[in-house]
């Protein structure tokens, strides 16, 4: 520097001054914008806690809807409902999705099919939960001419079918080789390789990616609004309308009457908790048993 | 009891490559047979399709005959069967994490369907003796994972579930390529223990490993089994100048 | 060979030089079947019961069958939608054709159908929400990835997930208590006081309307875009940016140039992938967009979009014509995310895969 003439020292110093400020300037723009983003997160889970604690009672879980202007009643028959439909969700995507996952990261690596069954899966999983709803009632409740929880079903499990088998692709996929190497060269049969230590190995992994794929599809609305379509009363029928969670939430919300909206906010709560409750104790489930340093 | 091994005209290709080239040798029965040469040289292929694993690669495909006993491992048996007589350990311990060191050595019954736990706890405790890990685990055999042991231990406990299926041949894949040397000395001293019951071949790149626990030693280079003959001959009066150039250090 | 099997005594290897650890007693030992660390007697218990096992053959074709016809049904469910969302929208392609796509009147009396005031409120509303959401995510992308002290990195980036595990009614819930009152009488006013001139902002402000759903939708984007760029920063080699850092760069040189500029496909595509969720997303807007169909220039104004219109409408239709439209306008909506989805997958892969090993 001290061979530079004065005035090209003053121009380095110059664009070493700017070059910091700019520095700075990011930085705290970076800071504010990530303060910034979590206010609403912050606000809305807040507010649902605070207006959701405030509206929960005993009979929210207890007693069905009451007609408008009767005070009191619950939605045990949404909460029910939502159970069935993901039940049946789970049961028809999840077995799916896995098998699917096993074939991509098992029978097809490295594979031209592969990877077309790879990308499909990953654009599926971004089509609009809607349009799955139409494609329910197309398939289900145009044929059968009546609504139903199985349709409601039917979409929440093609939703989940993309998620779980891409996880389950990525959890087999870090698998070592050798592991599996080891188990076919005991004369195991590849079937029971990779169910028995392929899959078993990854499964905390998938079990994981299951429960993610359950937490989206567990609060949708859109897909069930012309397929479950909702019910007042109490129902265990699936091949009947039946009520949900997220739709009364959602037809509540939009109603003009005060308990009404009381009783949305409480059932937000719920949902938000069921939601990671389910997570929670799947996750803790998944992990007992596991062996001394294992994993 | 091991059974010998036949190997006649063997070729191997991975993808377009051509790794083996018409290998011809006789492995005697109950005996350790040492394969060496440098890295590449298509050895760990030829072991590979002792036990017919080389196939497990989509891009992998392999020809000739090899008679394991009177068994035509090619042609009269389907790969599971072969597996399930001829053990192998890997280059690197690759012991099943989830689950424990009694499951693991139980593994290649269990899974296989065997039920009987009064032979299972039998087994996993000869097993175990005869990989000389038994009393280093014994406390733990339902508690640790198999992956939760020292390096070392873990290629035992490998050794030891290759021999719960009772094989009659053990391929060793450089076994001690990635253990330090005490563990190695004594997985040494365990392939020289288990010889007179196994028919053993071993791969390795450690000339001095040949040589310490092998009666008979194969040279392969670039694909070809360039020489087999008593490891003494190989290594004091080889018939082969490459033999002669490797073993010296000349190149390789 | 020939030696029966209780007889496995005799058959340990009596050589002098093996050293055979000193075996206690076993049980093993009153079966006579295994004994000690010797090999067992051929042929054994185990070899038996091995060698009559059945290859699994058939097992193993009937499981592979099983797993391929899993993955190919990822291909059926996508043909299964494309059909029969076109043979029950056949009805309003033969009647309006393409038109449909570029007319403004909607009405169900009549029976007189046209999509394009839902795709102009679609367009914006997810246009304007990627426009937010988008310099905020990548602030707290770079944020998460170089600037955060390490003990905040795992509760923020946890926080911000959390943010896309919030169902969409959720998010409709509280759009329509909190949200929409606040954008009515705080920000509308302040809005239309300053930028009232460029006709964006004009009074009367219901707070339900195209704005409040672009907000919606922007905090509903936000974590898919931000985790995903993260990924592809984060895919960019360490070298990269230690090569600029080591021209003597600053922080934020080192990220222009080493990290964006390397992850710049990737980014565009985790922006995209934002834009199709935005574009699909349904209840949040139903709820706070006003479900009036118009182009005007007003974002204060009421919109509807294409998902909206489908869940507003659809359980009210009555005619087959009306069904038919709708269903069209899901058949538009799949076709748009499909591809939307598949340029934003390509450009995202394009940069994780191109460094592999180097993600995480």
């Amino acid at each position: 520097m001290s061979a530079l003439p004065v005035r090209s020292r003053y121009v380095a110093s110059f664009v070493t001054l700017r070059r910091s400020v700019t520095n700075n300037l990011v930085t705290g723009v970076a800071i504010v914008s990530t303060a910034l983003v979590l206010v609403p997160l912050v606000a809305i889970l807040g507010y649902l806690l605070y207006k959701g604690a405030s509206s929960l009672n005993l009979a929210f879980f207890t007693h069905v809807p009451v007609p408008v202007g009767d005070p009191g009643g619950g939605m045990a028959n949404a909460i029910v409902g939502s159970a069935a439909i993901l039940g049946l969700a789970s049961l028809l995507g999840i077995p799916l999705g896995i098998g699917a996952g096993v074939y991509l990261a098992e029978y097809a690596r490295g594979t031209w099919m592969g990877a077309a069954v790879r990308f499909t899966a990953d654009v599926l999983n971004g089509v609009p939960s809607i349009v799955m709803g139409l494609a329910a009632y197309s398939l289900i409740v145009a044929k059968q001419q009546h609504f139903s929880g199985l349709a409601g079903g039917v979409a929440l499990a093609i939703m989940m079918v993309p998620t779980v088998a891409r996880t389950t692709e990525e959890m087999l996929a870090t698998v070592p080789n050798p592991i599996r190497e080891a188990a076919l060269g005991l004369g195991i049969p590849k079937w029971r390789t990779v169910l028995s230590v392929s899959l078993r190995t990854a499964s905390p992994g998938i079990i994981t990616g299951c429960m993610l794929a359950f937490a989206r599809v567990a609060g949708e609305t859109a897909p069930l609004l012309f397929t479950a379509f909702g019910n007042q009363f109490w129902s265990f029928d699936l091949n009947q309308p039946i009520a949900a969670l997220p739709l009364q939430i959602y037809v509540y919300a939009l109603s003009p009457y005060d308990e009404w909206h009381r009783l949305a906010w409480a059932g937000a709560l719920v949902l938000i908790v069921m939601i990671m409750a389910s997570v929670t104790l799947v996750r803790i489930f998944a992990n007992r048993g596991a062996l001394k340093g294992g994993h | 009891m091991g059974v010998d091994i036949r190997v006649e005209n063997l070729n191997a290709w991975y993808g377009p490559v051509h790794t083996l080239h018409d290998v011809n040798l006789h492995i005697p029965a109950n005996h350790a047979t040492a394969l060496i040469g440098p890295s590449g040289c298509g050895k760990s292929t030829f072991v590979r399709c002792l036990n017919r694993m080389h196939e497990t690669n989509p891009a992998a495909r392999a020809e000739g005959k090899v008679l394991m006993g009177e068994l035509d491992i090619y042609k009269d048996a389907t790969p599971v069967e072969i597996r399930r007589r001829v053990g192998m350990v890997f280059q690197r311990p690759n012991p099943f994490p989830t689950m424990s060191i009694y499951d693991n050595v139980a593994s290649g019954l269990k899974l296989n369907g065997f039920r009987k736990k009064r032979v299972l706890d039998e087994v996993v405790e000869r097993s175990l003796r005869q990989a000389a890990l038994w009393d280093e685990v014994k406390d733990d055999l339902k508690k640790k994972s198999g992956a939760s042991i020292s390096g070392g231990q873990q290629q035992r406990l490998c050794i030891a579930r290759a021999l719960a299926v009772d094989p009659e041949v053990l391929l060793m894949d450089e076994p001690a390529s990635a253990l330090d040397p005490v563990s190695t000395a004594k997985i040494e001293d365990l392939i020289f223990k288990l010889k007179s019951q196994y028919t053993i071949v071993i791969v390795t790149h450690n000339m001095q490993q040949a040589a310490r626990v092998a009666e008979n030693t194969g040279f392969f280079l670039m694909g070809k089994l360039v020489e087999f003959a008593a490891t003494t001959k190989i290594f004091t009066n080889p018939s082969d100048k490459r033999t002669e150039d490797y073993i010296t250090g000349r190149f390789g | 060979m020939n030696k029966p099997e209780t007889i496995s005594q005799s058959t340990a290897p009596d050589e002098p030089k093996l050293q055979l650890p000193t075996i206690k007693t076993m049980a093993a030992q009153a079966e006579g079947g295994l004994q000690g660390a010797a090999a067992p007697s051929v042929p054994s218990v185990i070899r038996n019961f091995l060698q009559a096992k059945s290859s699994g053959r058939m097992a193993d074709g009937a499981f592979a069958t099983v797993m391929v016809v899993c993955g190919l049904s990822i291909f059926a469910i996508v043909l299964l939608i494309v059909f029969v969302l076109v043979s029950n929208s056949r009805l309003s392609i033969h009647a309006f054709g393409w038109k449909f796509f570029a007319t403004q009147t909607w009405d169900p009396v009549s029976g007189d159908f046209g999509a394009l005031p839902f795709i102009y409120g679609t367009v914006v509303s997810s246009l304007l929400a990627v426009l937010m959401a988008v310099p905020l995510a990548l602030a707290v992308s770079i944020f998460l990835l170089d600037i955060c002290p390490k003990f905040l990195r795992g509760p923020i980036s946890f926080l911000t997930e959390l943010l896309a595990a919030i169902p969409s009614v959720v998010y409709g819930l509280w759009g329509v208590f909190v949200l929409v009152p606040i954008i009515r009488d705080q920000v509308g006013p302040l809005l239309e006081k300053y930028l009232g001139w460029t006709g964006l902002f004009v009074e009367p402000n219901f707070g339900v309307g195209m704005f409040t759903a672009s907000v919606i939708l922007a905090i509903m984007i936000f974590p898919v875009i931000s985790s995903i760029s993260r990924d592809v920063m984060r895919a960019v080699p360490v070298n990269q940016r230690e090569a600029v850092l080591a021209l003597g760069a600053t922080r934020w040189e080192m990220l222009r140039i080493g990290v964006l500029r390397n992850a710049r496909m990737g980014i565009v595509g985790s922006v995209i992938l934002g834009l199709g969720r935005a574009l699909g997303e349904t209840i949040a807007v139903t709820m706070v967009i006003g479900n009036h169909p118009g182009i005007v220039k007003n974002l204060f104004a009421p919109g509807y979009t294409l998902a909206s219109v489908i869940a507003n409408e659809f359980t009210e239709a009555t005619g087959d014509l009306y069904l038919s439209a709708l269903i069209e306008i899901g058949l538009a909506l799949f076709l748009v995310t499909i591809v939307v989805n598949a340029i934003a997958r390509l450009l995202v892969w394009a940069v994780v895969r191109g460094n592999p090993g180097s993600a995480h």
